[in-house]
Order: structure tokens, then sequence, then C-alpha cells
């Protein structure tokens, strides 16, 4: 008998919608499987008290038959980067240490006007910055999936807590941020659907800021219809963002029609890199057959760009992360080290509040913004940014989706890459460079690797189209029938 | 070009982050290997682009200029290190 906190979102409201399931017995269960799965680490802050009382709302409303809509009654977590009214708020960081906001994330707080019921706050890399969920102040998530070897893998990073958190059963979806692949890469990770929107979809609003032109909130849960239900409740226009997008919201959920026939789907050659598995090139040619076998059609594109992609993401990412971050120093609020000048308790403050890699990465963004080296540098990674964009405007002249493998590679164990970034940065080789151009983009999964640890499969598709990003991530779904599971407790 | 621990050290107090004395040399090794695989963007023909600062294609709009928040200082408060009365306290700031 299948956990109920094991159902998926459209068979949840379902069962609630026939009246034999209340939100409050679905929120109970998924905090006996977050209580019973404390080990993974997934979640920073539990919220059980708000948890019970929004599903007891929601119960209420549906009695008088005042249903929000498909997301009321539905348990979610919420990553730590997302600002919640009066729930400890950390970024995975120490130098937020004890801020409550007073406000509401936008995305939140639409969810929670959708009828959603917050679990929780889960872990995540330190201010978003990392592919393994390792440089969290609050320790490492463990992904839910074992093998024979008995390492604990990692499941994937940035948003590493709600993927372990998805993938175990503990919640029916989560919401994430992907700033260069934070959603997407441990969504492949960790077995279950990530979706990054277009940017401008959702509002970011209320999120702790890392890159303020690349971060974009969205949906990971365990199937893709769930994605578009739970998109649905998350996004739209908020004049609180001015790079929010003042246009409306397609129904996400309608676009499912299960049929790619005559939809042109890009496969790009450059995204054949050095020193990548087999079983993933594998993956990927057998994505496409699926895809073939459905009526779509192949074709071959080139992105002429794409290795220079990552390249220029790392300066353009720490150049505005060390912007953003300048303002955390123990000034108004958070941690604070005393120094015997201003100057020095800016510097100790900083030096003890942020982790190594967010160190690094403002260093990293203070060189190339510096006198004498920002036109070498940030300039023209701006421009090669621009080339990318170039890139996908045209291959989008041909076809209406690509693509591409999620990651190149599957989990990894925990320690493992921790002494070498560029090791590190490369998870994100295929999915930074739509993120650079600001393209929606989703990870299916859709195979075990030898080892038997999940794989993903990346579609990417024209701004503002996720209609026909969910239509052909439906189908590969469908395809791919991936139905792994990771072992559940005692197994 | 490489970085130096001179440099490094100049990074870090632009940075405001206080790296000690026996860091700096290993924290040079760790940002040369970054700039270095940065560097290869050099090979870009970037000749007459346009630099991206944004990819949404939109101009900023204007909302009235009215007031609509405030009245709210116990929330502005909440956060503050210190308080006197109604107000926030933090270290002395401006010289």
């Amino acid at each position: 008998m299948p956990e109920l906190a094991d159902l998926t979102i459209s068979e949840a409201r379902q069962r609630l919608d026939r009246g034999d399931l209340t939100a409050v017995e679905l929120t109970r269960s998924c905090l006996a499987a977050m209580t019973a799965k404390q080990d993974l680490n997934a979640f920073i802050t539990e919220t059980p008290d708000i948890a019970l009382a929004r599903a007891g709302e929601s119960d209420e409303r549906r009695v008088r038959g005042k249903t929000l809509g498909a997301m009321d009654g539905i348990p979610v977590a919420i990553k730590d980067l997302y600002c919640t009214e009066g729930v400890l708020t950390t970024a995975g960081s120490h130098i937020l240490d004890g801020f409550v906001p007073t406000y509401e994330s936008t995305v939140t707080a639409n969810l929670r006007a959708a009828g959603s019921v917050m679990l929780g706050k889960t872990n995540l890399d330190e201010f978003a910055m990392g592919s393994a969920n390792v440089t969290s102040y609050y320790g490492p998530v463990k992904s839910p999936w074992k093998i024979s070897d008995g390492k604990d893998r990692v499941p994937g990073g940035s948003s590493g807590g709600s993927a372990a958190a998805v993938a175990a059963g503990l919640c029916l979806g989560a919401t994430g941020t992907d700033t260069g692949g934070s959603i997407r890469q441990p969504a492949s990770f960790s077995g279950i659907v990530g979706m990054k929107p277009t940017y401008g979809r959702c509002s970011r609003w209320g999120i702790v800021a890392f890159a303020s032109s690349l971060d974009q909130p969205g949906p990971m849960t365990r199937t893709v219809a769930d994605a578009a239900i739970m998109l649905q409740a998350m996004a739209g226009h908020d004049p609180k963002d001015s790079t929010s997008a003042p246009i409306g919201l397609p129904d996400f959920a309608a676009a499912l029609t299960n049929d790619v026939r005559g939809m042109k789907i890009g496969i790009p050659r450059e995204y054949v890199i050095d020193g990548m598995p087999g079983e993933i090139e594998a993956l990927w040619r057998k994505g496409a057959e699926m895809f073939r076998d459905a009526g779509a059609e192949m074709i071959d594109i080139s992105l002429p760009h794409t290795r220079f992609a990552l390249p220029a993401y790392y300066i353009v990412a720490p150049a505005e992360a060390s912007s953003n971050l300048a303002r955390y120093d123990g000034v108004r609020y958070g941690l604070r080290v005393p120094g015997e000048t201003l100057d020095e308790m800016y510097a100790r403050t900083r030096a003890e509040g942020f982790g190594e890699e967010v160190r690094r990465r403002i260093m990293i963004g203070a060189y190339v913004l510096s006198a004498g080296y920002y036109d070498a540098y940030y300039v023209q990674a701006q421009k090669v940014r621009t080339r990318i964009a170039e890139d996908f405007t045209a291959a989008f002249s041909k076809v209406d989706a690509i693509l591409t493998p999620t990651a190149p590679s599957a989990a990894f164990a925990i320690g493992e890459k921790m002494d070498d970034p560029l090791a590190m940065y490369l998870n994100d080789v295929f999915t930074v460079p739509s993120s650079m151009a600001g393209l929606p983009g989703i990870s299916v999964p859709a195979g075990l690797s030898a080892e038997g640890l999940p794989l993903g499969l990346q579609l990417i598709s024209r701004p503002f189209d996720e209609e026909t990003l969910f239509r052909a991530a439906g189908v590969l779904e469908r395809q791919a029938q991936f139905t792994a599971r990771p072992a559940g407790p005692g197994e | 070009m490489s970085l130096d621990t001179e440099t490094v050290r100049k990074i870090a107090s632009l940075a405001r982050i206080d790296v000690p004395e026996s860091e700096l040399a290993p924290l040079a090794g760790e940002l040369n290997n970054i700039i270095g695989w940065i560097e290869q963007l050099s090979e870009v023909d970037t000749r007459d682009v346009t630099p991206m600062s944004s990819v949404a294609e939109m101009e900023l709009f204007r909302r009235e200029d009215i007031v609509d928040d405030g009245n709210c200082r116990e929330q502005v408060l909440a956060n503050a290190p210190g308080r006197n009365e109604a107000f926030y306290t933090v270290p002395r700031v401006v010289e």
C-alpha cells in the first residue's frame, strides 16, 4: 500500500475532490514521511503547525464548496531561498543567522493563495551556489537513491533538498530556483521532473538574489502534469519585479495533449562533450527515437557557441552575485562578527558568514568587475552571452524544441569533486546555455545508469512557449516509462 | 594574466572578506585555475556585438507615484540587531 505522500498532485486532487481523502490526512502522511527520513537532511526548517493549520483551512473550504483550485490542499516544500513570513529563511548560509522575514515572496504567496500547504523549508547549496547540495551551512543533503556500494549520493543542486524531498515522497511537489541548472540538474540526479520557466514567467520578488539576470523560480514534481499544475499556481506578472513579464498565463496543463506529430525537435551536435559516459549519449539517442516513434521530426542543429556558455556564466553569475551579496555586512540583520574598525567588522563578518564557494565566487565577481578587467572579462562575457542567445534564436527558426541530456553524469558520491571547483561547475554544462538565453527548460527522468541511478533528458523551447515544452515533455515521459523509485525505509 | 598574492589581497579587500595571510597563496592558485579557464572567451569574435545585460526585452514600467506601503514599524524593526524605542540601532557606519 503506497503512502499518501507518494501520490502525484493530479491523483491527490482527484481523491480530494471525490471526498475520500482530506488535506489534513495527506499533510499528516507527508509530515510522518519527513520525520522518518530526517537523515536525508532535506529540510532546514519543518513547519508542521503551519502545514496542519493550512490543511485544515483547505478542508473547510472544500466542505463549503469554495475550493481555490488545483493546488488547494496540496502539501509542498519550499526551497529555503524563498522568504516566508514569520518562518526562518537561511539561504543555506550562516550569514543570515536568525533572519525571519516579515513578508512573503510573491511565488510562495501565490502558492498560498492557491490553497497549497507549506510543509517546511528545504536545504540548498549556500545562496544557491553549487551543483551537489554540499555547500550548505546546514550540511549536505543525501539523495534517497541508494546503490550497492552503500555510498551516499548527492541529490544534485542547488535545489537539492527540494529534489530529495520530492524523490523520497516527503511532499507532492517543491519549489526550486534555477540560475544555471539548479532545478534541472538535481531533478536529473534524483529521478524527478524539474522545470525552469522562461526568465520573467515567475516573480523573483522575495527570493534571496544570487544572479538577478538569470535567477528563475520553478516547480519540482514527480510528473510533467504536476509541474504544469504547480507552475500555474506559481507564475504570473508581478509589478514588484521589474523583470516579471506583463503577459497572461496560458493553461499549462491543457498543453499536455500527448501529441507531438509534426513537431520539429532539434539535436544540437555541440552537446557531445569529452569524457561524457557512453550511457548518457545512448539515452539521448533513445530519447530521440522515442520522439521519432511518437511522430516528431528530429533535426540535427548547431549551437556553435555552446562551449563558451559555461565560462561566460562563471563571469556573469559571480559578478552579479558579488554585487547582490554586498548587502550582507553584519550591520542590519543576520550574523555580526565584531571588529576594531568598521571595515574589520565587515570583513570578519563576511569571512565567517560565507562558506568557501560563496567567498570564491564573490572574489571572482569582484575581480572581473574591477577597474582594468571590466571590459576584458565582464563585457566580453556579456557579448558572448549575446552570441549564445543568437544561436538559440537561429535554431528556433528551424525547430520547435531542443532535446539534450540534462547533466553529463549520474549522481556522484558526497565528497567527490569537492576539491576541484571546475569539475563541479561542469555539472551544469548542458543547462547553463539555455539559462544564459533565458529560455524555458525541463528535465524529465528517462532511464537508469548501469549502476541504477536516474538520468534525465532536457527539453528547451522558445521564450514563453512553455506549452510546447510541456507537450513534448509529456510525450517523453509517456514513452520513457520511468517508474523506478528510490528505496523506501528498511529496503 | 596571472593573479599574484598581492592581487588576491586587493580583491579580498574590495570584496570585504578577511583572508588570513597564510591562505592568500593557495587562494591565488584556485582563482588562477578558474580565471585561466575563463580566458578561453577571448577566442570568441565579438566585434560589433552588443553586450547582453538582460534577456527581458522590455522597458521598465512606471508605477503611479503614490504611497502604497508604510505604517509597519514593528515589521521593519523585527530583524534589527538592536533598538532604542522606535529606532533601529547599528554600529556607527558614517565617520
